[in-house]
């Protein structure tokens, strides 16, 4: 009998309101440590927690967009336990009654296959500080505590490492459309917990283990292909899982315990009596509703009704960033497929080449709808195309002067082509007899010797045209 | 003494007069202070701080210009009470050293309408007690006995408006903490509506019982107080919207017409001859002043106490979590790791009651006992509420002893915890309710120790128990 690997996820993200959750502190990552902090985020006795509403808003913002049932009345809770990074010794959290329960997304295996991923629940909550570890000993950095966070939750519905991977970049990509959240990993903006178990076919589940210190999608990729593998020689050498938490060391490419079911912490949950429950009305969720931007799936119709394919409609809305940039080009040059091949071949070529974090479009909508007009009228050829993108990409503006100062103009002037070609017949008797034998692959040398001979100038179409008139 | 022994609203029309300023008054305060030492009221005082302020405002009124309602009078505020710059040691070791970072709404509220804080007032430690026996820095006494203990937690806000260190204090009370001093004391202190006071500030030993509320000698300077101090706060989302009524302005309208319920729990066999008759004689009085008595019932009071300790030893708790040596406070030295740090000052740091009920509260509320503890607690809390509103429905308000007895000795009840927590089992109900009760003085046993009255009265109908209240006071007024 084959194994199965069962695997859910808690997915933590910062929401990106301009405040904190329970305080008016600015939620910035970045500024100097400790300086975005008041008597609320830093527990001063006495202080006391007021909600944020955007945070609220936002939370249910990302549970509508992800189908969950919003609940009408939700209430915040205690988590008690120690930490130093936890100022009030306990963090504001939400167990009985989430604020979303339910909903999924559909996530496409790399082979077309598609599967719908259930939803838990998605609470709101706030992040802690954190620790910095020096030679000095430990300081700690309050700016983050505070932060709302949404704490998304799967159903344990996913059966592979690449699956769990897939669920993770359509979640990323769907806090990105919905605007709540940067999802920058880096920045621990977007976290992964992993609980994973195995079982033989036909048998009941395992036992699960979770995984922590999960920094990338390569690292939750890894991870579970060797929990998965871990779990599986325990139980086959006929040793048993042991419920735990365990640490991926993404160095070693191994998971450690870090602390067994019998050790963990009574978190003794109740309600905090400092934040009244919330009273969400059917009212107040459709005037969220309407907040809604266009996800996915819409933009994907509209742009195959455009006359993208649906492979490049597809990729061009794997990420909001990519089609808001699409549709922001066409508005100053419109072009559907042309300046989506442009996108999708040209500017992925560049971002793919970058960390998942650092994934900027970095030229203006304008310069390279400037650019595309001029590779489509012909002023310039592909190549020249290309040079100017790379300008652009590096911090140049204004494609027009670029063909200037580049050097770029398509050399379009048949007389002068016609010289130039007619020397490189003259030159090459042998592969003139080639072409005339319809050997055509020839042309390509010909367009060749036309560009070298041109600085790559010649507007290789008409260089084609002309070598036929020419050899005829 | 030239000036103390007027009330609160004597004083203001003396200062508007011109007839006293603030710096005479914060230096016969600061004379008093010193004389009555021995009390051991206050834990901090800001001698230095208030001439300067007192002075300031002297020179604005002056100057002809507004120095609010307070304008110039001198205040204590209890010790759990953040006012910047202000040691906030809430009785404790654990905040010896802690010098409030802000202040806290209410105490901004006095500050605002002009009032001097002279002092911060003893307390049993973060709250928790009934007599002031459990301070860090040694028990208040009480002024009309200093064998005796004056009450608590809000021992030295009752002791030094008693003792005339000041024209008024603000307590905080979550089950008893305001009232059970001012009985013991002699004098009027009320427990507002659960929201009708900010929280913001004031260290939290139990946030969904504790309320602020003022201690004054006379019922009026009390309303006049409250109108000071309440009110919605963006900081508190507890708070009420509810608007503040002028409380003074029904005041004087008497008790004709009125019904006063009579819970025939609260007057058991528990109760001290001396305080049934003074009780007795108050509701005479009532009735003959054209007050309606009627009888009413609370069935399950007697849980309350049970409740009490469950939900309020729950969130002290998580409340108290906080004081854990790695932020402010005092730190254990010689710990070896971070749990050894938590432990270590923690034990240091709080006192006996404290760590019991922090014990008896993550008890109650850890995996497998929070069903048969907190959730059962809570409900039987609404119970409890739904009671209190069932049997104010038929009176405007009620009348009880706020304790069964007057003040004991220092020491009596030191050692006998249930004995101790049974002194509040009149004035506990009341916050499981979340209503507003006030404490009034209404006689003296044969020692001549002050025996206290409650009212209690509907939600946000504070309004209600000063009219019923400023009428006994007038009528028994003996001398000041």
């Amino acid at each position: 009998m084959s194994w199965n690997t069962v695997i859910g996820l808690e997915v933590h993200s910062e929401l990106n309101t301009k405040t904190k959750c329970f305080c008016g502190c600015k939620n910035e990552f970045g500024d100097k440590p400790n300086t975005n902090c008041c008597p609320v985020c830093t527990a001063m006795p006495g202080s006391l927690p007021v909600l944020n509403r955007d945070a609220v808003e936002r939370a249910i913002l990302m549970g509508l967009a992800v189908g969950c049932r919003i609940n009408n009345y939700s209430v915040f809770e205690r988590k008690n336990y120690f930490y130093p990074d936890l100022c009030k010794a306990y963090q504001i959290s939400q167990l009985e009654y989430p604020l979303c329960v339910g909903g999924g997304l559909e996530i496409e295996l790399e082979d077309g296959t598609k599967k719908f991923i259930r939803l838990d629940r998605i609470h709101l909550e706030e992040d802690a500080g954190k620790l910095i570890h020096s030679r000095n000993g430990t300081m700690i950095d309050y700016n983050r505590g505070g932060v709302p966070l949404i704490e998304i939750v799967s159903k344990p519905d996913m059966n592979s490492a690449e699956e769990a991977v897939a669920y993770l970049q359509k979640l990323r990509s769907t806090l990105l459309y919905v605007g709540v959240s940067d999802c920058k990993m880096q920045e621990g903006s977007i976290r992964f917990d992993v609980n994973i178990s195995v079982n033989r076919d036909g048998e009941p589940l395992g036992t699960r283990t979770e995984l922590k210190n999960l920094n990338s999608f390569r690292a939750v990729l890894r991870a579970i292909k060797y929990e998965s593998a871990r779990q599986i020689e325990e139980l086959e050498a006929g040793r048993k899982v042991i419920q735990e938490t365990r640490r991926w060391d993404d160095a070693k490419g191994k998971t450690y315990s870090m602390r067994t079911k019998e050790d963990s912490q009574d978190y003794r949950y109740f309600p905090d009596p400092d934040l009244i429950p919330l009273d969400v009305t059917e009212e107040y969720i459709e005037s969220i509703r309407k907040k809604l931007p266009k996800l996915a799936p819409e933009r994907k119709a509209e742009y195959q009704k455009m006359g993208l394919t649906e492979q490049d409609a597809t990729l061009i809305t794997s990420e909001r960033a990519y089609a808001d940039f699409f549709e922001a080009v066409l508005k100053y040059f419109n072009e559907p497929k042309f300046v989506c091949n442009w996108i999708t071949a040209e500017v992925f070529k560049k971002l793919n080449a970058l960390e998942e974090d650092d994934r900027k479009i970095s030229v203006t909508p304008q310069d390279l709808a400037k650019m595309l007009e001029l590779y489509k009228n012909g002023e310039i050829n592909q190549a020249g195309a290309r040079k100017i993108f790379d300008a652009l990409w590096e911090g140049e503006t204004d494609p027009v002067r670029l063909v200037e100062t580049l050097g770029l103009k398509q050399l379009n002037d048949t007389g002068a082509l016609k010289a130039v070609l007619e020397k490189i017949i003259a030159d090459n008797p042998k592969a003139v007899a080639e072409l005339k034998a319809g050997n055509e692959k020839t042309m390509a040398f010909f367009v060749g010797q036309a560009m070298r001979a041109t600085q790559g100038k010649a507007n290789p179409k008409l260089v084609n045209d002309l070598v036929r008139e020419l050899i005829k | 003494m030239k000036y103390l022994d007027y009330s609160l609203t004597e004083i203001i029309e003396k200062l508007k007069g011109g007839e006293v300023t603030s710096v005479e008054l914060v230096k016969e305060c600061f004379e008093r202070i010193k004389e009555t030492a021995d009390l051991n009221a206050l834990n901090s005082t800001y001698e230095k701080e208030a001439l300067a302020r007192a002075k300031a405002i002297d020179e604005t009124r002056g100057r002809g210009e507004d120095v609010g309602v307070l304008g110039g009078v001198p205040v204590v505020l209890k010790d759990n009470i953040n006012y910047l710059g202000t040691r906030t040691t809430c009785a404790s070791k654990f905040l010896e050293n802690f010098i409030s970072p802000y202040t806290a709404t209410c105490a901004q509220k006095l500050h605002d309408a002009g009032a001097i804080v002279i002092a911060k007032a003893n307390m049993d430690e973060f709250a928790m007690g009934s007599s002031n026996e459990n301070s860090a820095f040694g028990p208040v006494k009480n002024p009309v006995d200093n064998t005796r203990v004056p009450g608590g937690s809000s021992g030295g806000s009752a002791c030094t408006v008693k003792a005339r260190q000041c024209f008024m204090s603000l307590g905080t009370d979550t089950g008893g903490s305001i009232r059970e001093p001012s009985s013991f004391c002699g004098v009027v202190g009320i427990k507002p509506t659960y929201g009708r006071v900010s929280r913001y500030g004031v260290v939290a030993f139990a946030s969904s019982l504790d309320q602020v509320g003022p201690l004054t000698r006379t019922v009026r300077d009390n309303a006049l107080a409250l109108s000071i101090i309440a009110g919605a706060d963006p900081m508190d989302m507890t708070s009420s919207q509810t608007e503040v009524p002028n409380y003074l302005s029904d005041i004087d309208k008497g008790v004709k017409g009125l019904k006063i319920g009579m819970p025939s729990q609260f007057f058991t066999d528990k109760l001290s001859p001396s305080v049934r008759s003074s009780l007795d004689k108050a509701i005479e009085w009532y009735r003959e002043n054209g007050a309606e008595i009627v009888p009413v019932e609370l069935p399950s009071v007697d849980t309350a106490l049970a409740v009490y300790y469950v939900i309020s030893s729950a969130e002290a708790a998580s409340n108290l979590a906080r004081f854990d040596g790695v932020k402010y406070g005092v730190r254990a030295e010689n710990y070896e790791d971070v749990v050894d740090l938590y432990f270590k000052s923690r034990t240091q740091g709080f006192g006996k009651e404290v760590k019991r009920r922090i014990m008896l509260g993550n008890y109650v509320l850890s995996s497998g006992y929070y069903d048969a503890f907190y959730r059962k607690a809570k409900r039987v809390q609404k119970v409890i509420r739904q009671e209190f509103l069932s049997a104010l429905e038929k009176c405007d308000c009620l009348i009880s002893p706020t304790t069964a007895t007057p003040a004991f000795k220092l020491g009596e009840k030191a050692n006998d915890h249930v004995a101790m927590y049974l002194t509040d089992i009149f004035t506990v109900p009341v916050n499981i309710a979340g209503v507003p009760a006030l404490s009034l003085p209404c006689g003296v046993d044969e020692e001549g120790l002050p025996i206290g009255m409650q009212l209690i009265g509907k939600h946000f109908d504070e309004a209600m128990l000063y009219r019923v209240a400023n009428a006994f006071e007038l009528a028994h007024k003996e001398g000041k």
